[in-house]
C-alpha cells in the first residue's frame, strides 16, 4: 500500500505500484487537468509538482510518490488566482489549451526558483513543454507579467 | 462503392468548402433557421422554458441567451466569435449569453470544423440568427404597447419605445408567437453599431483553460466504462492471421481482449481493425496490450520504403504529366527561350500530432449510440458509427467535448468509431485513447511529394515561361482506393498562382498511396508553396533583383485573376485580386523594414507570398544561424488580409501558432516507412518546435481591404517553410529544396 497527498487530501493507493501517477489521477482520482501527451517526459503536458518540484506524471510510478505531496493544476490555486494563472487569463494565452496544464505548472516551478527569469531562463525552463498551437510567445510573455518582470 | 458513399458526401463537402465545386457560402446559407418552418418557442409553455427563434439562439424568460456553438473548438475560438457575431446582431450584454455545444446534427449545416471555413460560411447565418430574434422581440413589444415597429429600440438585453421598457426574456414567450421574418427582410446592425464583431470577448473556455476544467475527448466519462488500447496492423491494410493473450490477460487490472475487424473496401473513416485489450484503467489496458503476441497478415502495403517511394516520385515530375492549367505555350517559349532556370523539391509525409491523441468514449445500448469525443466533425461520427455498426445515423448522439488540438486529424473519426464498435461487443462503455505511438504509427499523414518546376527568363530575370509539376498519393484516395491523381489538391497553390506570365503550365503526376492520406493544416499549399515561393526566390537570386521588387513585378498590374470554373462558387465573392497581394506584400515590406535589412553571413531576411483559404499572406522571416549550423529566428512578419476580421485578438493568435505550426514543418517534421511500417513513433523521432525554436517574436499585421470573411485557421502555414528556406540562402547561399531543414548540412 502506498500513501500520499494530493492537492492536500491523504490518499491511499493499492492497485499497480509501477503504475505512473498521470493514470492514478485521471482514471482513479478523476483529476483529468493533468493531460497526456506522449507516455516518455518529452512533452510536458502530465506536467505537475511532487513537493513542489516540477516532474512529468507520465514518468513518476505510484512508488516513487509514496510518501510525497502531489499538486496537481486543480490544486494550485482554489479560485484559479495563482499569479501565473491570472497573467495566463490576461494575455489570452491559450488555444485548444490541452497542454496548459502542464504549462502553467512547468512555470509556476519556475517562477518558485527563480522569480525573475530571463528570456533564456524561460526559454531553458519552458523548452520541456510542447505546444503545437504554438503559443509559445504569449507563454513568455505570461511568465514575465506573473514575475512582475514587464516587457 | 457502397460501404463508401457516406465518406464521398464528406469530402466532396469539403471540397465545396475549397470552392471547387460548390459554392459553400451557398450551402450554408440553405441551412435551415427552423428545422420546421414555425418557431419552436410556439411549442414551448409560455414564461417556462427558452424560446427557440432559430437552431441557434434562445432566450430564457430570465433573459439569458443560450447560443449554441454547432463548430468544433480545437483552439481558434470559434466557440467565441460565431456566438459573438449573434449576439452583436441580437444585441444582448455578454454576460448574459451562455454557450451550448451542439450535438452532431443536420439541422445546424455543416459541422466539419475544418478548410479555414467556420467565419465564411456561417458569419452570416449566425447574423440572420441574432438579427431574426431581434426582430421578433421588437415584434413583440410594439404589439404589446401598440406602436410601430419602426419605432422600438432593441439595445442591451432591453426593447424601448418612449417611456416603454420590457426586457428581453419578459418578451420571450410574447415574440415566440411572432411569424419569423425572411432573412431578406432583416435590418442588420450598421459596422459602426458593433458591439463585439472586430473587437472581441474574453474566450468562452479561458477560465476552463487555466484551471484544468476543460473537458476534451481523452477526459470524458461515462458510468460504468472500461478503457481499451488497441494494437492496429503495422501496415494499413494488415490482418490478424492468430492472437495470443495468454499473457495479456494475466495483467492485473485487464479484463478481455477482443479483436476488431478490418475495414471493408477503401478504408474511408472506418476502424484499420486489430487487437483491443480491455482493462480498468489505462494503464493496465497499455500493460496488457504490451502482452499481446499477434501475428499479422501485413497485406498489399508492406513494402512500402520511402527511399524508392521518392524516387519513384522524382521521376514522374520530371516527365510530362496530366496538365492541369495551362496559360499560352510553354513548349514554344522554352524552345524560343535564350535563358532557362529548372529545379526540383521535395516534402515528406507529416503527421498532425495534436497534443491530445485521438481518444473517444461510446456507449451503445438498444441499438443506440451515444458518444463523447473529440471531434471536428460530429456528423462524420454519426456517419461512420451508422456504417460500422449498421445503424441509422440519427440513432448516433455524438457529444463533441473540447479538441486538444487537430489540424485536420480529427475530422476523421476512426478511433470514435472503435469505441462504439468495441462497445457494441462487449456490452459496456468503451473508453478509446490512444498512446501517442498509436497516433504517429496511424495518421492519415500530410503527402509526400516531388515537384519539378522550370522557368525561361528574359534580360531582366523575368519569367517568360513557366512550367510547374507535382506528384503526391492523393487525399482522394481515402475514400477510393484507386484515385492516383490529385484533385482538391490542384487549387491549394497550384492552378491559382496569381502571377502575370505569358506562358504557363501547371501539371499533376499519379502516385499510387500506400498509407492513409489526409488533409492537415493548410494541406498541400505545404509544398505547393514550398515549391513556388522558393523557385521564385531562385529566379530573383540569378537576376540579382531585390526579393520583394522582383515578386511585384512578376506579380503583374492590379487585376482579377481568371482561374477558370474550378474557382467559379467563389469568384464572384472571394475573386483573385493581385491589388490584394500587392498591398499584403507592401506592408510586410513596410513593417518588417525590409529595404534597411541586408543580409550577412549567418544572419540572413527572406521572403514569401501566398493566397491560400482566399486569404492573402506575405511574410519576411529573419533567420540566425550559428557556427554549428543551427538555425533560430528570432522575427517573423506576416502582412495579413483575411478579409473583415470578426475576433482580431483570436485571428492574431491564428497566425502567430501558424508561424510555429510551419516552423516545425519546414525545420523539423519527416514521416518515412520502411517495409510498410512508419518508422517514426514519439515526439523524439518526430520532432515539433519547441519554445527555444520557434519564432522569438511574431508580428502580425492586418491589411484591411472591406472584403467579406475570408480563412484563418490555416493560411499563415504555407508561407513559413519558403521564407525560412529564402533567409537561409540570404545567410548561406545554401538553397534548400527538401524539407525538413534539420537534414541539410548549413555548415
Amino acid at each position: 500500500m502506498i500513501e500520499l497527498r494530493v492537492n492536500g487530501v491523504a490518499r491511499r493507493f493499492e492497485g499497480d505500484p509501477d503504475m505512473p501517477l498521470l493514470w492514478y489521477l485521471r482514471d482513479d482520482l478523476d483529476l483529468t487537468g493533468t493531460k497526456f501527451g506522449c507516455g516518455m517526459g518529452l512533452c510536458g503536458a502530465c506536467t505537475i509538482h511532487v513537493n513542489g518540484a516540477a516532474v512529468r506524471s507520465c514518468v513518476t510510478s505510484l512508488q516513487n510518490a509514496a510518501g510525497k505531496e502531489i499538486t496537481t493544476i486543480e490544486g494550485l490555486s482554489k479560485t484559479h488566482s495563482h499569479p501565473v494563472q491570472k497573467a495566463w487569463r490576461e494575455g489570452n494565452v491559450p488555444q485548444c489549451g490541452y497542454c496548459q496544464s502542464g504549462q502553467i505548472m512547468q512555470a509556476a516551478a519556475l517562477l518558485k526558483q527563480k522569480p525573475k527569469p530571463t528570456d533564456h531562463d524561460i526559454d531553458e525552463a519552458m523548452a520541456g513543454n510542447i505546444c503545437r498551437c504554438g503559443t509559445y510567445q504569449r507563454i513568455r510573455a505570461a511568465v514575465k507579467v506573473a514575475a512582475g518582470v514587464r516587457a | 462503392m457502397k460501404t463508401t458513399s457516406v465518406n464521398r458526401v464528406d469530402v466532396v463537402s469539403r471540397r465545396g468548402f475549397l470552392g471547387t465545386v460548390f459554392s459553400a457560402g451557398a450551402l450554408v446559407l440553405g441551412a435551415p433557421l427552423l428545422s420546421t418552418g414555425k418557431a419552436f418557442g410556439a411549442e414551448v409553455e409560455p414564461g417556462k422554458s427558452a424560446w427557440f427563434p432559430t437552431v441557434y439562439l434562445g432566450v430564457q424568460p430570465n433573459g439569458e441567451v443560450i447560443i449554441v456553438a454547432h463548430r468544433s473548438e480545437m483552439g481558434t475560438g470559434i466557440r467565441t466569435a460565431l456566438p459573438m457575431v449573434a449576439a452583436d446582431e441580437l444585441d444582448v450584454e455578454w454576460s448574459k449569453v451562455r454557450i451550448e455545444q451542439a450535438l452532431g446534427d443536420k439541422k445546424y449545416g455543416d459541422q466539419n470544423t475544418d478548410g479555414s471555413n467556420s467565419i465564411r460560411s456561417f458569419y452570416d447565418p449566425l447574423r440572420i440568427a441574432g438579427a431574426t430574434a431581434r426582430a421578433m422581440l421588437v415584434g413583440a413589444a410594439a404589439a404589446k404597447w401598440g406602436v410601430p415597429a419602426g419605432e422600438c429600440k432593441a439595445v442591451n438585453g432591453y426593447v424601448t419605445h418612449a417611456a416603454e421598457k420590457a426586457s428581453y426574456g419578459e418578451l420571450a414567450s410574447l415574440a415566440a408567437q411572432q411569424p419569423v421574418p425572411k432573412p431578406e427582410t432583416l435590418k442588420f446592425k450598421l459596422p459602426s453599431e458593433y458591439r463585439y464583431i472586430g473587437k472581441g470577448v474574453p474566450i468562452t473556455d479561458l477560465d476552463n483553460l487555466v484551471s484544468g476544467h476543460g473537458i476534451f475527448g481523452i477526459d470524458a466519462k461515462m458510468p460504468g466504462m472500461v478503457y481499451a488500447s488497441i494494437e492496429h496492423p503495422p501496415v494499413v491494410g494488415g490482418t490478424v492471421k492468430t492472437v495470443d493473450d495468454s499473457e495479456a490477460l494475466k495483467v492485473r487490472g485487464v479484463k478481455q481482449t477482443v479483436q476488431i475487424e478490418k475495414y471493408k473496401d477503401t478504408y474511408g473513416f472506418q476502424p484499420l481493425g486489430g487487437v483491443a485489450v480491455i482493462a480498468d484503467n489505462t494503464w493496465a489496458a497499455m500493460q496488457g496490450r504490451k502482452k499481446l503476441k499477434v501475428d499479422w497478415d501485413l497485406g498489399a502495403n508492406a513494402k512500402y520504403d520511402s527511399d524508392s517511394y521518392r524516387a519513384q516520385l522524382s521521376e514522374t515530375v520530371r516527365k510530362p504529366c496530366k496538365i492541369a492549367r495551362q496559360v499560352g505555350d510553354v513548349d514554344k517559349a522554352f524552345a524560343a527561350a535564350s535563358k532557362t532556370h529548372e529545379a526540383e523539391y521535395y516534402c515528406p509525409h507529416l503527421a498532425h500530432a495534436p497534443m491530445e491523441p485521438p481518444a473517444a468514449v461510446a456507449e451503445f445500448r438498444n441499438g443506440k449510440v451515444e458518444i463523447r469525443t473529440a471531434t471536428q466533425n460530429p456528423q462524420a461520427v454519426q456517419d461512420t458509427v451508422s456504417q460500422v455498426l449498421g445503424i441509422k445515423p440519427e440513432d448516433v448522439a455524438c457529444h463533441v467535448t473540447l479538441l486538444g488540438g487537430a489540424f485536420g486529424r480529427k475530422s476523421k473519426p476512426d478511433y470514435a468509431a472503435e469505441a462504439a464498435l468495441l462497445s457494441k461487443k462487449i456490452g459496456k462503455p468503451v473508453k478509446v485513447a490512444w498512446s501517442r505511438e498509436d497516433d504517429i504509427h496511424h495518421d492519415f499523414y500530410h503527402s509526400v511529394s516531388a515537384m519539378y518546376l522550370k522557368a525561361a527568363t528574359d534580360a531582366k530575370g523575368r519569367p517568360t515561361a513557366w512550367l510547374q509539376r507535382s506528384a503526391f498519393p492523393p487525399i482522394f484516395s481515402t475514400f477510393d482506393s484507386k484515385t492516383i491523381y490529385g484533385d482538391l489538391e490542384m487549387t491549394m497553390g497550384w492552378n491559382d498562382l496569381p502571377f502575370d506570365i505569358p506562358n504557363h503550365q501547371a501539371e499533376n503526376g499519379p502516385a499510387v498511396p500506400h498509407v492513409r492520406i489526409g488533409w492537415m493544416r493548410s494541406v498541400a499549399n505545404v509544398y505547393h508553396a514550398f515549391a513556388v515561393q522558393s523557385f521564385l526566390d531562385e529566379l530573383a537570386a540569378a537576376a540579382n533583383r531585390d526579393r520583394i521588387e522582383y515578386y511585384l513585378d512578376v506579380l503583374g498590374p492590379e487585376r482579377v485573376v481568371d482561374l477558370g470554373p474550378t474557382f467559379a462558387a467563389t469568384a464572384g465573392k472571394f475573386p483573385l485580386d493581385t491589388g490584394r497581394m500587392r498591398r499584403v506584400v507592401e506592408t510586410v515590406a513596410d513593417k518588417s523594414g525590409w529595404a534597411s535589412k541586408k543580409s550577412t553571413p549567418g544572419h540572413g531576411y527572406g521572403f514569401a507570398a501566398h493566397w491560400s483559404f482566399l486569404s492573402y499572406i506575405a511574410a519576411v522571416v529573419e533567420v540566425k544561424i550559428d557556427a554549428e549550423g543551427k538555425v533560430t529566428i528570432p522575427r517573423v512578419d506576416l502582412a495579413v488580409d483575411t478579409g473583415q476580421v470578426i475576433h482580431p485578438d483570436r485571428v492574431r493568435a491564428q497566425f502567430e501558432g501558424a508561424a510555429v505550426f510551419g516552423t516545425s514543418i519546414a525545420m523539423m517534421g519527416e514521416i518515412t516507412a520502411k517495409d510498410g511500417r512508419i518508422r517514426q513513433s514519439n515526439f523524439n523521432n518526430y520532432p515539433v518546435a519547441r519554445m527555444p525554436e520557434a519564432p522569438f517574436e511574431t508580428h502580425v499585421h492586418f491589411v484591411i481591404s472591406g472584403a467579406p470573411p475570408a480563412g484563418v485557421g490555416e493560411p499563415g502555414v504555407p508561407v513559413m517553410a519558403p521564407a525560412i528556406c529564402n533567409a537561409i540562402f540570404a545567410a548561406t547561399g545554401k538553397r534548400i529544396r527538401e524539407l525538413p531543414i534539420r537534414k541539410q548540412k548549413l555548415v
